[in-house]
This record gives structure tokens, sequence and C-alpha cells, in this order.
């Protein structure tokens, strides 16, 4: 039989019985709508990860104050805070392995000037920071040795504190009040926009440590130190490096754990990316539960209309319709059936990802390969679940297919 | 089977058939040994009361059923033996059914009612179906009638269309199994004047009936007993169904479906 007579005989047969069908189909479409979803929400949140190394360099390495003990008792990263200036100074120094490294001093406070105020982050950091993070300026400058060495009172602004206090205007050469202390602006950084987790980046000031130090937070305690190594591949021993000059400069013993902690933007990445792919098996396994039930429901209707049609099955039959024809004609029912649930879900997926992202926040990706899943997937629920019933309608015997009332 | 002295094959051509059923530890034995040779051009009817083995012989002269023992030649086609899918090749091409309760696919136009058996041959080969169809559907009388779905047509015009469908694929044999069971007597002979006059035209015609006055429009009458044809004669008095026509009253054309 030609397949646009299939495919018409097959179209005939689900309109007949519309709201059976629609119901049939809802399985398929829940389920294939749901696979959407998720291929939305698990794209977005991997090309978020993505974005952010490229935002943070992949040659970036942290350093953090790590967890102590004493006497078999955990207290938790950053109990006792080791890491000092003099850490990031001798890294600096003796880090081989290491194209820069500068300590972050982090406080908050009220920053006055131009039209307002804004509560907001400072970064006490050294010249290095702006090359470790790979941020541009969008204009101004980036403060220097000098500014750093002679203790300076000059402060870079991220774009959300530059708006947020000038309303657009250019703020540099422009004075900001952090704890009554006045800093003349003397840079604006580039838009980076939210992390991963929705933290802005932009809403910052950077400052030089040794100003951070001395008129913000008056201890040698530092709470980060970044390092950038000069290639990717170099970040495995630069990183055993750093642990040896920590340990040394800390005076640790043989036996003491490491009372910092090192990290790279790969390990927080694939960390990051971990989670996100447990969740996409979640989501994945719900989704084929309910192409699953969508699929039994397609074969429970297939297996109503074999029977209802049995008759009709057998005056095909003997006007010549070999079990290959009848075979043929209930799959390409049921086909079509899960194939137009799949289209439906596809819909409903696309939709439901948008409003998801508006509703939560979460970028969500809808990806073309999308549709070919929602095709692939659906078609295959209606060849699986179709057979069964199709094949039974091909073994009928034509005599008792006739008689049949 | 040829037959060396025409040339041609008989079309149906059954020898020493007998069909057994298994119930159980049972057997039926439905026939038992029925010999029959029908030419081309004929108009045979075959009469029986129910039980007697009518319905089995109908199945498997109509190639729905193949007989336990015996041989069946169909156009000089070996018939028993055949697979499922062969038998339905040959029931496309060489058969055309009619049956009592016309049979047509409810919400499926007269023409693609007609069309149908056109759509499952595997021959290949390309033809224009609907043209076809609307043929076959002119040459019973139904060609102002090919939009409409069987609902919509009277008992008669409904055998008409199956009897189109029987005819569009050109068969070697014309099987109609008690045509007129379902309709009122004038419809009935009208119906039995459409199969004398495509007999005239040359098409070979098995009918099975348990009605006399519908028999004696054949040309020979074939009896079935007990699983045996026990009787096998030229109709005598055979009449013309044109004729009697007139001298039916013409009533109002309701369906007796």
């Amino acid at each position: 039989m030609r397949k646009s007579v299939l495919v018409k005989v097959a179209v005939q047969s689900i309109l007949k019985n519309k709201m059976r069908s629609l119901l049939t189909m809802l399985g398929i479409v829940i389920g294939v709508g749901a696979v959407i979803v998720m291929v939305a929400v698990g794209q977005g949140a991997q090309s978020r990860i993505e974005q952010q190394i490229q935002n943070l360099g992949t040659n970036m390495i942290v350093i953090t104050p790590g967890s102590s003990q004493q006497g078999g008792v955990s207290h938790g990263a950053g109990t006792f805070n080791r890491l000092t200036l003099a850490d990031a100074e001798k890294l600096k120094r003796e880090g081989g392995q290491l194209s820069g490294v500068t300590p972050v001093i982090f406080t908050r406070a009220q920053a006055i000037g131009g039209q307002g105020n804004w509560r907001t982050i400072i970064n006490g950091v050294a010249t290095d920071w702006q090359t470790i993070r790979d941020w541009p300026l969008k204009s101004g400058t980036f403060f220097s040795e000098t500014d750093v060495r002679s203790m300076r009172k000059v402060a870079v602004l991220g774009s959300t504190v530059a708006n947020n206090l000038f309303l657009g205007a250019d703020p540099v050469g422009q004075q900001v009040q952090l704890r009554g202390v006045p800093f003349s602006v003397i840079g604006v950084l580039e838009t980076k926009g939210q992390t991963a987790s929705g933290t802005d980046q932009d809403d910052v000031i950077i400052i030089p440590y040794t100003t951070a130090q001395s008129r913000l937070s008056g201890s040698p305690r530092i709470w980060q130190i970044l390092a950038a190594t000069y290639s990717p591949t170099d970040i495995p021993t630069a990183q055993q490096e750093m642990k040896a000059l920590l340990r040394e400069s800390h005076r640790l013993g043989a036996d003491d754990e490491d009372d910092f902690t090192i990290r790279n933007q790969t390990e927080l990445a694939e960390a990051a990316s971990g989670t996100t792919q447990v969740m996409s098996y979640l989501l994945a396994a719900i989704a084929s539960i309910s192409l699953l039930v969508g699929g039994i429901g397609i074969m429970n209707i297939m297996l109503v209309s074999v029977t209802e049609r049995t008759r009709e099955i057998g005056i095909r039959m003997a006007i010549g319709a070999r079990g290959s024809d009848v075979l043929t004609q209930f799959l390409v029912e049921s086909v079509v059936m899960s194939l137009l649930g799949g289209i439906i879900g596809l819909l409903v997926g696309f939709a439901g990802a948008a409003i998801l992202g508006k509703v939560t926040g979460w970028s969500t990706a809808t990806p073309p390969e999308a549709v070919a899943i929602a095709v692939v997937f659906s078609a295959a629920v209606g060849i699986f679940f179709g057979f069964y019933p199709a094949r039974k309608a091909a073994s009928l015997n034509p005599i008792q297919a006739l008689r049949y009332e | 089977m040829p037959d060396a002295a025409s040339g041609t094959p008989p079309v149906i051509h059954i020898e020493a058939a007998t069909k057994v059923y298994e119930m159980g530890k049972n057997k039926v034995r439905a026939l038992r040994g029925v010999d029959l040779q029908v030419e081309r051009g004929e108009m045979i009817a075959v009469m029986g009361a129910s039980g007697s083995g009518k319905s089995t012989l109908m199945n498997i002269l109509g190639c729905l059923d193949t007989p336990t023992s015996g041989s069946y030649h169909l156009d000089g086609i070996r018939v028993d033996g055949l697979t499922r899918n062969e038998l339905a090749q040959l029931r496309n091409e060489k058969l055309g059914f009619v049956f009592q309760g016309f049979n047509l696919l409810s919400r499926t136009s007269a023409l693609d009612n007609v069309e149908l058996p056109l759509l499952y041959d595997h021959s290949g080969r390309k033809r224009d179906t609907k043209a076809l169809a609307a043929e076959a559907l002119q040459r019973v009388g139904l060609g102002d009638r090919m939009d409409h779905h069987p609902s919509e047509l009277s008992g008669g015009q409904q055998q008409r269309v199956a009897i189109a469908r029987a005819l569009v694929t050109q068969p070697s044999l014309l099987l109609a199994d008690e045509p007129t069971g379902n309709l009122d007597s004038r419809t009935s002979v009208e119906v039995m004047a459409l199969f004398q006059e495509l007999n005239d035209q040359g098409i070979t015609i098995l009918l099975v009936t348990h009605e006399h006055y519908i028999s004696r429009y054949a040309r020979r009458e074939v009896e079935v007993r007990d699983g045996r044809i026990i009787r096998d004669e030229p109709v005598r008095d055979r009449h013309v169904a044109k004729v009697d026509l007139s001298g039916i009253p013409d009533q109002d054309p309701v369906a007796a479906t």
C-alpha cells in the first residue's frame, strides 16, 4: 500500500475518535514536554557554567583559608584564618610557575558619591588581579604598583556600582567615600554579569590591598589569594609548588594537615557541572517514565482499536491485504499518534522552558537537537508500543475476522 | 493445470477436497471429498442448507482457507499449500468478493472503497487507481454516487459498490456469498440482473445461496449436503432478471437492510 494512503488512513482513524486520541497522546505530550524542559534547563546551566569559566580565566587558582583541627575536632573552612599578606608576597616572589599573584581582602562598605550611595563589596587587591581575572576596563585606568606601594586612595568601580552612584555618567575623576575615606575613581570595569549562582559580579569596588588593609580592614589576614599560571597545563605543578611554599611559610610539620585549600577553576566547574548532570539524569528518568506510561497508553488504545476493527481487518484481508499490510497500517497509526503527541509535547516543552526561565530567572536554552530528540523518541515509542497490537491485527484469521460482529 | 484441449485452464478445478476441523478431541468433517470444475464464463449457483459445508467450500474457493486433503487449482494455479501471503495475493489478483453484509468500509467514500483492492496490489505496476475505480462504479450504474459514503446509500446501492469493488481488479472469478440475503425481493432481482449482465460480458460468477428463486438466474446449479456435492446440473428454467423486473411493481426504493 502506498505510504501517502497509509498515513491518510491512519489520520482518518485518529480523527474518528478525537477525544480518545487526544487523551492517548497526552502521555507522550507530557513525556516529550518534560524531556524538552529538562534539556533546556540542563543546557542553560551548562552554558552558564562554561561562560563563567571563560569569565574567570581557566588558568586561575584560588587559595582560601583551610579548615583546622584541634584534638580531632574539625572546625570547618576558615575557622582559623592563617592566610596572610606575607603568604601572598612569598608566592609572588618564589612561585616560579605563576604569572601573577594577588591577595584579596573582602570588606563590605557603604559607598557614597555622585548622586547617591550604595552598599557594595570592596576588594583590596594587587595590580596582578586585573590580568588574573582577565577583566578589561570600560574607561579610565587600573591602579599601578606605585599606587599600591604608596597606599593611594584610588578606586576602580564595577559597572553596577558606577551606574548606581553616577547614573550613567562617567565617574572617572570623581570621588567616592568609603567609611568616610575619600577615594578618587580612576577606572570603571567592563560589565561581566551574574555568576552561575546569581551573584552580580559587577557589584564591586576594587582598591589597592595596602589601602584596604590600612584604611578599612586593619588586619594582616586575607580571605583569598588568587594566582594564575602561564598556561592551563601548568596548573598541577603550580599547585604543588604553592602547597610547598605555603606549608613552609605556615611552618607545618610533615604530619600536619594543610590549613589552606587550593582549588582551580576546572575543579570548580567540574563540581558544578557534576551537580547539574545528576539533576539532568533525574529529570531524564522522570521524563522516560512519563514516555513509558504514554507508550502503554498507546498500546492499550491500539489493542482496543484492533478489536473494534476486526471486521474491517477481515474485509481488507479478503480483498488481498497481506499480514504485512495490516501490520504497517496499525503501526503507522500508532506512530502518527505518538509523533503528533511528540510535536505537541515539543511546543509545550518550549513554552514551558520559556515560562520557567521567566518565572525562576534560570537561564534556559532550547537547542535545535531537542527537536530531533522529541521526534526520534516519540516515533520510537510509537513503534515499540504499537508493534504488539499491530502484530495481533496482522495475525488475525480472515474468516473469523469477517464473521466478527 | 492447463486443459490441453482448450488451452485455457478451468477457473475452478477442485478434486477430492476434504476439510476436517479439530475441535478438541472431536473431528468435524465439513467437506468429505468435493469435486468441482467451473469453466470460464460460467454462472454457477451453489445451494445448500446451513451446516451443509457450503460455507467451508466457499472459504476454500475464496482462498481464505485451504483443504485438508485434495487439490484446488484456481485459474491454473495450485492453491493448496500456499502461504498466507501467497493466498492474499491470489485473492487480490484472481478473486472478487461480494458478501451478504456488503462489508464496505464505513466513513469511506464509494470511490475509495472500490479503489481499496488496487492499493493492495503488490505487482508494482503503476495504474491510475482512481480512474479504474470510477470506471468500475460506472459499470454498476453508480457513476453519480462516487463520493457518497455507505451510510448515504441504499442496500442495493451498497451491494453495487461491493460488486464494483470486486470487479475493479478484473478478477478471474466473482465470488458472491448470499449477495441478496440482506435485500428486499425487487432489489435482489436488480442485483441479479447486474450479475447476469456482467456474466454476459464474460465474467465468471459463483453464487452461494439457499434461495431457489435466486439460483434460477444462474446457468448451472450445484447442491451441497453433508460435505458432498449431491446435485450438479444446468438450470433448466433459467430466468432473465431484466424480464422479471418488469413484472415486479416499482416500489419505493427504500433500503431493506
